[in-house]
């Protein structure tokens, strides 16, 4: 039975919220609001909040360590599931907008230019993540599994992040913002750990 | 017992427990919403066109000058709004919008260095002293982006011959205006201000480098480097510095901003060159401002009839 639209609602509205901005850029892209090179300033915004969505969604479980509130673990698939949308929007116009499709200057660019490379490969890392997402995944690979596989997002966000810091010509301010948010996310996830560790070592004395 | 229970509440006061989690769920909603929101400041809004230049006085007296291009010019807003002028922010839109504390009046440019004619010019002096031409100039930035510019200036050549160069002077230097007061993006260490750049002797003596004071038949808007800069249009757009207050002759190939902030990729010829690449990306393509698919850069950005022979037995990738 399908869960009641009120238990729905937080991923709901988190998802209607997270369309706000692609919907923004894709308006101005059409009415001439973007300036004078609306693909370098689409692909700007839609990077940028590729990163906020995956930063809101690891923010979740630290939101819940630290807080013991639990709606945010209600919202971080959507929100992960959202971030991996502007990813792929992001790719897309890079692959069919700014390069039209000339795979072979493609193919280049991703050999030869760094910060193509990590931030294709922190693309490739979503994509087993959204595909796993829905619970019926998390049935079939076990939860212990899915799990495990699930912390690569960690790796994504991290490689995603030293895209923009690549990327940039000589203004670090928002890359460096992201970068600190991250590592203090990190931070706690892994004090917590090794909390749970220290009291998993003490009951078993 | 004396002890006084409190008054039940009637059950209607109570709130249902469905309620009481919805309304939890809807404040988290307004606070991720709000954050969103707030999100979304840190974001540059695109364009923003900081009024219609009303202010900007016409130039008298403009010829048409030489190797002006009849490619389609890029609009006069475009030219206005997409600036990277570091000294107002680090945005394209930033200088349209931050410009306008830069003041323009007084304005002198120094001469000085191996010369034998050192001086300081008044602006106003300076439009006066050779005849204005239009020159239609392509722009392209080392980003990947270019544009068609119709500059109004005057050739650097017979202004340098002028001050009567002595014969250690082989390079040329170009400081911009440092004045954080003004410009506030030099508030923040981005790049090592004052911005200088520079160019060999033969470049700067080339008929195609000018000094422009205006565009689009009209002064310099305060973005694009008023009242008055250099335009190199066989280089990286970086090179052509902007609201010059300095022109130095010296002896030795001098440090310039590019170089000082990012030597692997900001050398001193920068000249336009799709064989070679920024570190970063590839320059074998370019987008026109107004197009909407990429077109392949020209050597020297399609002035190599003009400057190649400067150049010759020069390994370019090697000074890039």
């Amino acid at each position: 039975m399908a869960r009641p639209l009120r238990q729905r609602l937080p991923k709901v509205i988190t998802g209607l919220l997270a369309l706000i901005p692609v919907s923004r850029t894709g308006w101005r892209f059409f009415t001439d609001g973007l300036g004078a090179n609306p693909i370098a300033e689409a692909m700007n915004q839609l990077g940028f909040w590729t990163l906020t969505l995956l930063m809101a969604s690891l923010a979740c479980t630290p939101l819940k360590i630290v807080t013991g509130w639990t709606w945010p673990i209600k919202i971080r698939k959507m929100l992960g599931l959202m971030a991996f949308f502007y990813a792929t929007l992001h790719f897309g116009m890079y692959l069919g907008v700014d390069q039209f499709f000339d795979f072979a200057a493609i193919g280049k660019d991703i050999v030869k230019r760094k910060f193509i490379t990590i931030g294709f490969a922190a693309f490739l890392i979503l994509i087993p993540l959204a595909i796993t997402s829905p619970s019926r995944m998390v049935k079939r690979l076990g939860f212990p599994r899915w799990k495990r596989l699930h912390r690569l997002v960690y790796l994504a966000a991290t490689l995603g992040v030293i895209h923009f810091v690549w990327r940039v010509k000589s203004d670090y301010r928002q890359p460096l913002l992201f970068a600190f948010v991250l590592l203090v996310l990190l931070l706690v996830r892994v004090a917590d750990y090794l909390r749970g560790r220290a009291r998993r070592r003490e009951a078993a004395s | 017992m004396l002890i006084k229970r409190p008054p039940d509440l009637p059950g209607s006061e109570i709130t249902t427990q469905s309620l009481y989690l919805a309304r939890r769920e809807f404040l988290a909603g307004s606070a991720a919403a709000a954050t969103g929101a707030g999100l979304s400041l840190l974001l540059p809004s695109g364009r923003v066109y900081a009024g219609a230049p009303a202010a900007l006085a016409p130039l008298p007296g403009v010829k048409k000058g030489p190797y002006t291009t009849s490619e389609k010019q890029t609009p006069f807003k475009d030219v206005t709004t997409y600036n990277n002028f570091y000294e107002f922010g680090t945005d394209k839109g930033d200088p349209a919008n931050n410009a306008h504390t830069l003041r323009t009046r007084p304005w002198t440019v120094k001469f000085e260095g191996e010369i034998k004619k050192p001086q300081t010019i008044d602006i106003d002096a300076l439009l006066k002293k050779f005849p204005l031409e239009e020159r239609i100039y392509r722009l392209r930035c080392v980003e990947g982006w270019s544009m068609v510019i119709p500059w109004v200036g005057f050739p650097l050549g017979p202004l340098l011959k002028q001050l009567e160069p002595t014969a250690n002077a082989k390079f040329v230097t170009f400081t911009t205006l440092k004045a954080p007061d003004q410009m506030p993006g030099q508030k923040l260490p981005v790049l090592d201000w004052p911005y200088v750049e520079g160019l060999r002797m033969d470049e700067a003596m080339h008929p195609l480098t000018i000094l422009a004071v205006g565009l689009y038949g009209n002064v310099l808007p305060n973005q694009n480097g008023a009242p008055v800069r250099l335009v190199v249009p066989w280089k990286y757009g970086f090179k052509s510095a902007k609201s010059i207050v300095t022109i130095r002759l010296v002896e030795y190939q001098p440090m310039t901003a590019g170089n000082v902030s990012s030597p692997n990729e900001y050398g001193f010829y920068s000249n336009v060159n799709p064989a070679v690449d920024h570190p970063r990306w590839s320059q074998a393509k370019e987008r026109r401002i107004g197009e909407f698919l990429k077109r392949p850069t020209l050597p020297f950005n399609g002035y190599a009839n003009e400057v190649a022979s400067l150049y010759t037995g020069m390994d370019l990738k090697k000074n890039y």
